[in-house]
């Protein structure tokens, strides 16, 4: 199984359409990721069906790095 | 162009020039509860070197179709938009029923996991104007951007309304045109619970039988078509290669019956007379008329009627042929690709044949309906017909410059 890491980083990947090693952890989805407002909503539901869980609207907001996908999922499947 | 013959105009001219049927067994979905199981399908279409891979996964299947023909088109046409030209600068493409199989796949999410799994790309992946829009936003097309959704009438609509804005001041260039792709579970279905398709399932190539006895519905096509309709003065100061001229431009509603013509072909007729008035042109300056010809056997022979009370004694110098015969019908792409058949039989001089037409109705006597194989010709006008689901009617004519 890969890593929590991992999986996050494969999933932006394939939802933005950029290159796994493009993918850093400080990278922000708008600024360095070339994702709109809609590509993030659907990353979310990309992360949400990846990991099976449900990430409120409030929360889902404040997502806006991998690193921030990465705790999140960390910090709520723990 | 993407249609069933080709996804490419010059391969989808070769096609019809050969006489070739795009019909074949639907394999995308399983179709063995359906009345009818083969539809003239669009053929190892990849839209990625047209778009990013991510681009073409926001967009339902119709989109993509519409993307790829305006893009050929736009590049064909060597237009460059730039900041000075690009408010005069349009778009109207249409579709006749949008993005279904979007809608089918989000409702089927909504029933199985909840509203929360609806994509966020969903209204802007399904409704029919995006083809106009993501065109616009691709090359910065500042000027009108429309669409049109006329149902079969959709394609000649959009370049009629193009036309328009042209004539009227409002651009200077309209890409126009129209996209379709209904081959889903809920377009088969819908087609085949009118009992408007053929049932001809152990022959699909010989399913679409325009004016011939034995013909039984339409085949369901799929595709896009796209044409550049530029002012002339714009287009000659640019150096375009001009294909043809846009003459005229009629309409007009039946007034009858949801689904069915007239027996007359009134409206189908009405709308010639309003083409052919428009374009300044008598009866007799017409050699070709590609027609609607839907193989349906109501709808077939209201036009062969329509045509015989506008052309009068001139049907017997007049070619009248079905390229749907090959296509299967594009609904709302339909008149779209039958309007650039039109500009290339001016370009080749030669009318492109109706196959399958083994046994010509009896409706159709002395009328050259050009079976089986295309006829070379002298063709300085051609007229094209579209006729839609709820009596809307269209024809275009085009004139060899």
């Amino acid at each position: 199984m890969s890593s929590i890491e991992e999986r996050v980083k494969k999933i932006v990947a394939e939802q933005l359409g950029v290159k796994e090693e493009d993918v850093k952890p400080e990278a922000s989805f708008v600024e360095d990721l070339g994702a709109d407002s809609l590509d993030t909503v659907e990353l979310v539901m990309a992360l949400e069906e990846e990991f099976e869980t449900e990430i409120p609207d409030e929360e889902a907001e404040k997502i806006t790095t991998v690193q921030l996908a990465i705790d999140y999922i960390k910090e709520n499947l723990g | 162009m993407v249609s069933p013959l080709g996804n490419t105009v010059e391969d989808t001219w070769s096609g019809i020039l050969a006489g070739t049927s795009g019909a074949a067994p639907i394999e995308t979905f399983d179709v063995s509860a359906f009345s009818t199981r083969f539809a003239a399908t669009v053929k190892d279409f990849d839209p990625t070197p047209y778009m990013a891979a991510k681009e073409a996964r926001k967009m339902d299947v119709f989109l993509q179709f519409g993307m790829v023909a305006a893009i050929q088109a736009v590049e064909n046409s060597a237009l460059e938009v730039n900041d000075e030209n690009a408010p005069r600068i349009g778009a109207c493409i249409g579709s006749g029923m949008g993005g279904i199989a979007e809608i089918e796949k989000n409702a089927m999410l909504i029933a199985e996991k909840g509203p929360r799994r609806v994509s966020p790309f969903f209204v802007p992946g399904a409704i029919i104007n995006m083809v106009a829009g993501n065109i616009s936003i691709k090359y910065g097309m500042k000027g009108p951007n429309l669409s049109t959704t006329t149902a079969c009438t959709t394609g000649t609509h959009a370049v009629g309304l193009g036309l328009r804005a042209i004539q009227y001041g409002d651009a200077d260039v309209m890409v126009c045109g129209g996209a379709e792709m209904v081959t889903t579970p809920v377009g088969l279905g819908g087609f085949c619970a009118a009992r408007a398709l053929s049932t001809r399932n152990d022959d699909p190539q010989t399913a679409s039988r325009p004016w011939d006895r034995d013909r039984d519905g339409f085949v369901l096509g799929e595709g896009a078509g796209v044409l550049v309709l530029e002012e002339y003065e714009h287009a000659r100061a640019r150096g375009a290669t001009i294909l043809a001229e846009l003459s005229g431009f009629g309409m007009s509603g039946d007034a009858h019956h949801m689904t069915s013509p007239p027996e007359d072909g009134a409206g189908a007729a009405l709308s010639m007379r309003n083409a052919l008035n428009d374009a300044g042109l008598e009866p007799g300056n017409v050699q070709y008329i590609n027609a609607h010809g839907t193989s349906t056997p109501l709808g077939d022979k209201a036009e062969i009627q329509a045509v015989r009370s506008v052309f009068g004694d001139n049907v017997d110098g007049l070619a009248v042929s079905s390229t749907k015969s090959m296509t299967g019908h594009l609904l709302g792409a339909a008149g779209a690709i039958e309007a650039i058949f039109s500009v290339l039989a001016i370009r080749d001089q030669v009318a492109p044949p109706t196959i399958n037409l083994e046994n010509p109705d009896e409706t159709c006597g002395g009328v050259n309906l050009v079976p089986g194989e295309a006829q070379e010709m002298a063709i300085d006008a051609v007229l094209s017909n579209s006729f839609g689901f709820g009596g809307t009617n269209g024809s275009l004519i085009f004139k060899r410059i």
